[in-house]
């Protein structure tokens, strides 16, 4: 899980290491003591509601803030607290671009090799094979305000990589898109880090973002990680409430278990869901893609309360009880009708039981 | 077809507005200078009487390099007053508008309690060497009084222009290595551009054609809209007084027209 990603052709990045990264604004400490280790050539997506700290301390690793203790920032092993983000050699993309709108777009990808004073027709050629690589080329003489929202974000992703930077900071990249468009370029910014076989740190509010493009994510809340692990784990493994809501839909159920079967506290239960451990009262969670419909006899009663088609797959609504309603999904070619009952199967390995938080 | 009669009616005031207090004064302006007993040749006077053309050349100059300081000091000022709080911000902002109440009389006036005969840097100077140093009576007290009232009206100008900068433009160029001077050539000052060059053609064109000032300060200032005072009053050469205010009028026009297709073309529009 740790490892850096395999497929990656060159490695072109910088581990990354942090201890005891912590930031206070006026009073409000928005980032709680963090250490982070990212291996070199891997993509870490820093994920979590907006003011849970995850771009602060993007910023922090960027050199555009200070910590507030000693900062203690290390790429592969060098300490770069002190290097001013000018010497850094760290790639931004900002959610807003930040192209400079008096420059072409190669002038924008060349900007930085300009400032390292590269000669011209090396600087060309340079900046030439990077709009090659995100495709621009035949927008490389267009002004910033002549192209779409999708190709000044490639155009801020070249500049950020033309320096060769020992890592990118991505600072929600595709926030200003449409829904279409982030679609595709998660897609298409995924394969081109891993590529280029970067260092990346990708700042996103966006589950699904997080779950395309990390190689790890790390979930943030109130200026802590909550949980770092690889997306797999994070969806089927989150380690509390808060990581099970944030990055998909959780049904919850309350029932006790009785020599190691759930019986639910609402609803007709005609069979037994096996969890095991030792008699409890307890909630157990569950994915809505856990659910199996079962032709008869099923685990669970319920009367479906609507239905959303979604092509591949549809979500019902279910409601046990009126204190219990679920959310499942269930494949989409056959139809069903408000009203209707249907009996339902959870699978055991899915099922998931949150210690109370304290 | 109503709405575009009723499209005329809004435009009507506007052209009647035109009419009666520019084009008709022009015509006349231009009919006056063109009826003295010397004729057209009033225009040529303009370029070939040292008098006048001295006049014209001063008056250039000064504008000129008032708008050079004013721009100078305001483009300063606004980023570092941009995005930045503090005691008192408001306040400071407030005083700073203060002078655009004044007429040009009163900021020669100020410019002689400061730098005239009795002025406080007279005072200062003459108890600590001696000497009594005056400047409100010269071109250089002119200077002063024009930077006075161009500097608050520039700087809020610019100052909105520098609010509304994207940081991150900034923190981008900063990640690509750019120090704070090729920040300041490169991203800065090209998006303040629109604004610090429609801001400094109002500060010129106030420094071109502002009287109170020069009048309050000295009569023999040789400023263009004092040589159009004396040429009306004290010489009665009506005709030449129009052809000089004509001249003055295109020159000022024409900076302005450039400066407005400069600022355009500054946006990418």
């Amino acid at each position: 899980m740790n490892s850096p990603n395999p497929t990656a052709a060159v490695r072109n990045g910088s581990s990354i290491t942090t201890r005891g990264l912590t930031k206070t604004f006026n009073g409000h400490r928005v980032l709680q003591p963090t250490d982070l280790e990212i291996a070199a050539g891997e993509i870490l997506v820093l994920l979590g509601p907006s003011g849970c700290g995850k771009t602060t301390l993007l910023r922090l690793i960027a050199g555009l803030e200070q910590s507030d203790g000693p900062d203690m920032i290390r790429f592969d092993g060098e300490d770069v607290s002190a290097v001013p983000i000018e010497k850094r050699d760290v790639g931004m993309v900002f959610q807003s671009y930040a192209l400079f709108p008096n420059m072409t777009v190669a002038e924008n990808v060349g900007y930085g090799l300009k400032i390292r004073k590269m000669p011209r027709a090396q600087r060309e050629e340079e900046t030439k094979r990077l709009l090659a690589l995100v495709g621009l080329e035949e927008y490389a003489g267009r002004r910033i305000s002549a192209v779409s929202g999708g190709q000044r974000q490639r155009t801020a992703l070249a500049r950020a990589l033309a320096i060769k930077p020992r890592v990118l900071l991505l600072d929600e990249p595709l926030a200003a898109l449409d829904a279409v468009l982030r679609e595709r370029l998660r897609v298409e910014i995924g394969l081109l880090l891993r590529e280029f076989g970067i260092t990346a740190v990708y700042v996103t509010h966006d589950q699904a973002e997080a779950m395309a493009i990390g190689d790890r994510i790390a979930v943030m809340q109130r200026g802590r990680i909550v949980q770092i692990d690889a997306p797999r784990e994070i969806y089927h493994r989150p380690i509390n409430d808060f990581v099970a809501d944030f990055v998909g839909t959780m049904n919850r159920v309350r029932g006790s278990v009785r020599a190691g079967a759930l019986i639910l506290d609402a609803g007709e239960t005609t069979a037994r869901i096996a969890v095991g451990g030792p008699d409890r009262e307890t909630t157990l969670c569950f994915r809505p893609e856990a659910a199996r419909l079962a032709v008869d006899g099923g685990a669970v009663r319920a009367r479906i309360r609507a239905t959303t088609f979604f092509g591949a797959t549809q979500r019902l609504v279910a409601e046990v009880s009126p204190e219990c309603q679920l959310q499942l999904d269930l494949p989409s070619n056959q139809s069903f009708v408000p009203g209707q009952i249907i009996s339902f199967d959870i699978d055991p390995a899915a099922i998931l039981e949150f210690k109370p938080e304290s | 077809m109503t709405s575009k009669r009723f499209d005329l009616l809004l435009i009507l005031p506007l052209a009647i507005f035109t009419l009666a207090f520019l084009i008709l004064p022009l015509a006349r302006l231009a009919v006056e200078a063109g009826s003295g007993p010397g004729g057209l040749a009033n225009f040529v006077a303009i370029l070939t009487e040292a008098r006048f053309r001295n006049s014209l050349f001063v008056t250039l100059i000064l504008a000129v390099v008032t708008t050079v300081a004013t721009l100078t000091v305001a483009t300063i000022a606004a980023q570092t007053l941009a995005n930045r709080k503090f005691l008192g911000r408001g306040l400071l902002l407030s005083l700073l508008t203060f002078p655009l109440a004044f007429p040009g009389v009163v900021v020669g006036f100020m410019i002689i309690l400061f730098g005239g005969r009795l002025g406080l840097v007279g005072g200062v100077t003459k108890s600590l060497f001696g000497t009594n140093v005056i400047f409100a009576y010269s071109l250089f007290g002119l200077f002063l009084g024009y930077l006075y009232f161009s500097v608050p009206r520039v700087l809020l100008t610019i100052l909105a222009a520098a609010e509304k900068l994207d940081p991150s433009l900034v923190e981008a160029a900063r990640s690509l290595g750019a120090g704070p001077f090729a920040i300041q050539r490169d991203v800065v000052l090209p998006a303040l551009f629109p604004a610090m060059y429609t801001a400094g053609a109002l500060c010129f064109a106030t420094a071109m054609g502002a009287f109170g000032t020069a009048f309050t300060l000295a009569t023999n200032i040789d400023v263009v809209p004092m040589l159009i005072y004396t040429e009306f009053t004290l010489a009665t050469n009506a005709s030449m007084a129009a052809a000089i205010s004509i001249a003055l009028g295109l020159i000022t026009w024409v900076t302005l027209a450039i400066a407005r297709s400069h600022a355009m073309r500054g946006e990418g529009v």
